[in-house]
């Protein structure tokens, strides 16, 4: 173990520039300005993440964003355990008709005031699962969503730009409101 | 002792089934069957219904000999292979919630993937009203002095898919613990019906994200099965090269986890970064990191250029020069060892009896491995070992990824060699007018079988079967008599997919 935690001391850093806010993301956001600020939250997101149907690929890229090379907890972006503690909830998957109570209670449990991310391409609109008996369809048919970054699963990168215009847009509208 | 091939003999032989044989046979030769499977002499791979029919696979260990054996149900019920065989109950639970047809006289009689929240009963079957109330799921009794329950999920704490654990505990040790699953069913086997293979095989790579190229290669092999049709020498590597990919980005990214959950972080923050650099070359080689709907039916859709092929070949040298001193900090770390070794044994004979697939049954001394057993193409040519250990604990299920990250280095070694210029995909016929085929992949959890009936080439009826469907009940087991804060440890050496399971 010595030896592996000495070379860290003197290695380079694996992790990458940060990428630049998405235009069309915050034009997406754009349309939920001033609903829902209250407070400053300064550059400092908990994100609690629930899973309401997907097949588990857009959790894989989620975990990526906490590798070293993504390392979002620099951007002051950090996963929590509890929706209490949390100031954006991020979602996947096409919700199911079996998940869906459960996403209202961790919504409901969630303070204000709170962002919701619809990560992916089923969580827009259900993508290919559409249409079944047991799918509702896109996030925002059960919980408002002020956030939708698309993919199948986007990438960590796709999901950083997404996240660090959140954090942009909510810096504005704190001074805006 | 009958064999698998007497069984067949009993029944009436469907035609235009591959490669296996598929008979329909009467109830005393399905119950016969059920008996062999409960004497150990089979092993039940897959339980499934129809419409009006249901359907068995099995496998005669010994010979890897496979057979799929179908029962008509004309007055909606069938004889329980559950209450002989127990691997087969949650099937039985899911083909009645789905179909409507009953296992007479099973042992549990409970739903699984319905919650009562579709509006619609047996939506495969004769799609009846949803029951007026729910009623609430009973779960099995724990009773005695200074017993208590705890509740998880379905929102877990980490970034986890959803569903419900019940322990029930005696101070800080499990007495025992309950799944309730199903709340990912998407309902996949009705999206399928009537599909397309172009939409099929996008569905089959959505099952379980983790193992997308794995579900895409069983479903076009299926599928392949069914026409009849043979694939360029080219995408027969190639499929083989990206299912090596994923077992070892997936194993990699695993191996950090566990130790994650015995809080060591050191080994994660490495092996997150191993993990990286194969998704990475695999988004350089494939354009896309999770490698999603690159095989098709006919073959792949994406050839591999030679920066692609340098792009895997950088990323394997990276990891043969890390992942050593990783393995050796693993076996030289007293305070890891000590939450891994003889922490949620599994013993052999559950492993043999629910015919554990993948790294579950191979660290509990069942040595199965599809790619060996069933010797499909390329690996019938690789040189490759299925390591095999006996002590079944979380430390035996470490052990054998790390042996598998190994073969998958040598494995992608041997394919990127043989590689030779040609074509990789093959115009896929219609077909006849009903066709039907069985495939058995090796994703990185296990075997993975999909079974479809094609009619004029559209999809009729198609099941997969994920490798967690007999996991999921050995996680149960092995969790008695540890502590509850070993449960993670548990249950990411498992690493049972929901989504797969849930369908």
């Amino acid at each position: 173990m010595r030896k592996l935690l000495f070379e860290s001391v003197f290695r380079q850093p694996l992790t990458e520039p940060a990428p630049s806010a998405a235009d069309a993301a915050v034009a997406e956001l754009a349309t939920a300005v001033g609903q829902t600020a209250r407070r400053r939250l300064g550059r400092s997101l908990s994100i609690r993440e629930v899973d309401a149907g997907s097949c588990n690929g857009c959790e894989l890229e989620i975990h990526a964003l906490n590798n070293a090379y993504y390392d979002v907890e620099r951007f002051g972006l950090r996963f929590v355990a509890s929706p209490r503690h949390a100031d954006v909830l991020m979602v996947t998957g096409p919700v199911t008709k079996n998940m869906r109570e459960a996403l209202e209670r961790t919504y409901h449990a969630t303070p204000n005031p709170k962002w919701v991310v619809a990560v992916g391409d089923c969580a827009r609109d259900g993508g290919c699962f559409a249409g079944s008996y047991a799918v509702i369809g896109g996030v925002s048919e059960v919980v408002p969503v002020d956030l939708h970054i698309p993919g199948c699963p986007p990438t960590p990168v796709a999901m950083l730009r997404g996240l660090l215009a959140l954090v942009e847009q909510a810096d504005t509208r704190t001074i805006t409101s | 002792m009958p064999s698998l091939i007497d069984l067949t003999l009993e029944g009436r032989k469907v035609g235009q089934h591959g490669p296996w044989p598929r008979v329909v046979v009467d109830a005393s030769v399905w119950t016969f069957a059920a008996s062999e499977l409960a004497h150990g002499r089979w092993s039940l791979l897959g339980l499934w219904g129809d419409p009006a029919t249901v359907h068995m696979a099995i496998m005669d260990g010994q010979t890897a000999g496979i057979a799929v054996i179908s029962l008509d149900c004309p007055n909606r019920r069938f004889p329980s292979v559950g209450r002989h065989h127990p691997p087969a109950r949650r099937l039985e639970r899911t083909i009645h919630d789905l179909f409507g047809l009953s296992a007479e006289d099973s042992s549990d009689a409970r739903p699984w993937l319905d919650h009562n929240r579709w509006g619609v009963r047996f939506p495969l079957g004769d799609r009846i009203d949803a029951l007026p109330k729910a009623t609430p799921y009973r779960f099995l009794a724990a009773e005695g002095d200074g017993l208590h329950q705890i509740p998880v999920g379905p929102v877990h704490a980490g970034i986890i898919e959803p569903g419900h654990f019940r322990f029930t505990a005696s101070g800080e040790t499990v007495v025992r613990l309950e799944q309730r699953l199903g709340y990912v069913h998407k309902g996949i086997d009705g999206l399928m019906t009537g599909a397309s293979l172009e939409r099929g095989v996008r569905l089959a790579g959505r099952a379980s994200g983790d193992s997308t190229v794995a579900y895409a290669y069983a479903f076009s092999r299926a599928a392949e099965a069914a026409l009849d049709l043979g694939v360029p020498e080219r995408a027969v590597l190639l499929r083989a090269l990206l299912a090596e990919l994923e077992r070892l980005a997936n194993h990699l990214g695993d191996i950090g986890a566990i130790c994650n959950d015995a809080s060591f972080a050191l080994m994660h923050a490495h092996c997150g970064v191993l993990r990286e650099s194969v998704l990475r070359a695999a988004g350089a080689a494939f354009g896309h990191r999770l490698m999603r709907d690159v095989i098709v039916p006919g073959g792949v859709v994406r050839d591999i250029g030679s920066d692609g092929v340098e792009a895997i070949q950088a990323a394997l040298d990276n990891i043969r020069l890390r992942f050593p001193a990783l393995v050796e900090l693993y076996d030289n770390t007293a305070s890891l060892q000590d939450r891994t070794v003889d922490t949620g044994t599994l013993k052999a004979s559950l492993a043999s009896q629910y015919a554990a697939g993948g790294y579950v049954g191979r660290a509990s001394g069942r040595s199965f491995d599809a790619r060996r057993a069933l010797a499909y193409p390329p690996y019938d040519s690789l040189r490759f070992d299925v390591p095999v250990l006996n002590e079944g604990d979380v430390n035996a299920r470490v052990w054998i990824r790390i042996r598998e990250v190994e073969q998958s280095l040598s494995l992608i070694d041997q394919i990127l060699s043989r590689l030779s210029q040609g074509a990789i995909r093959k115009e896929v016929p219609l077909g006849g007018e009903v066709r039907e085929g069985m495939a058995i992949v090796e994703g990185f959890r296990g075997d993975i079988l999909v079974w479809l009936r094609l009619r004029n080439g559209l999809i009729e009826r198609c099941h997969m079967r994920d490798p967690s469907w007999f996991q999921w009940p050995l996680l149960e087991a092995v969790i008695e008599n540890n502590i509850v804060a070993d449960f993670p440890l548990c249950n990411k050496s498992f690493n049972c997919s929901y989504s797969g399971h849930d369908l």
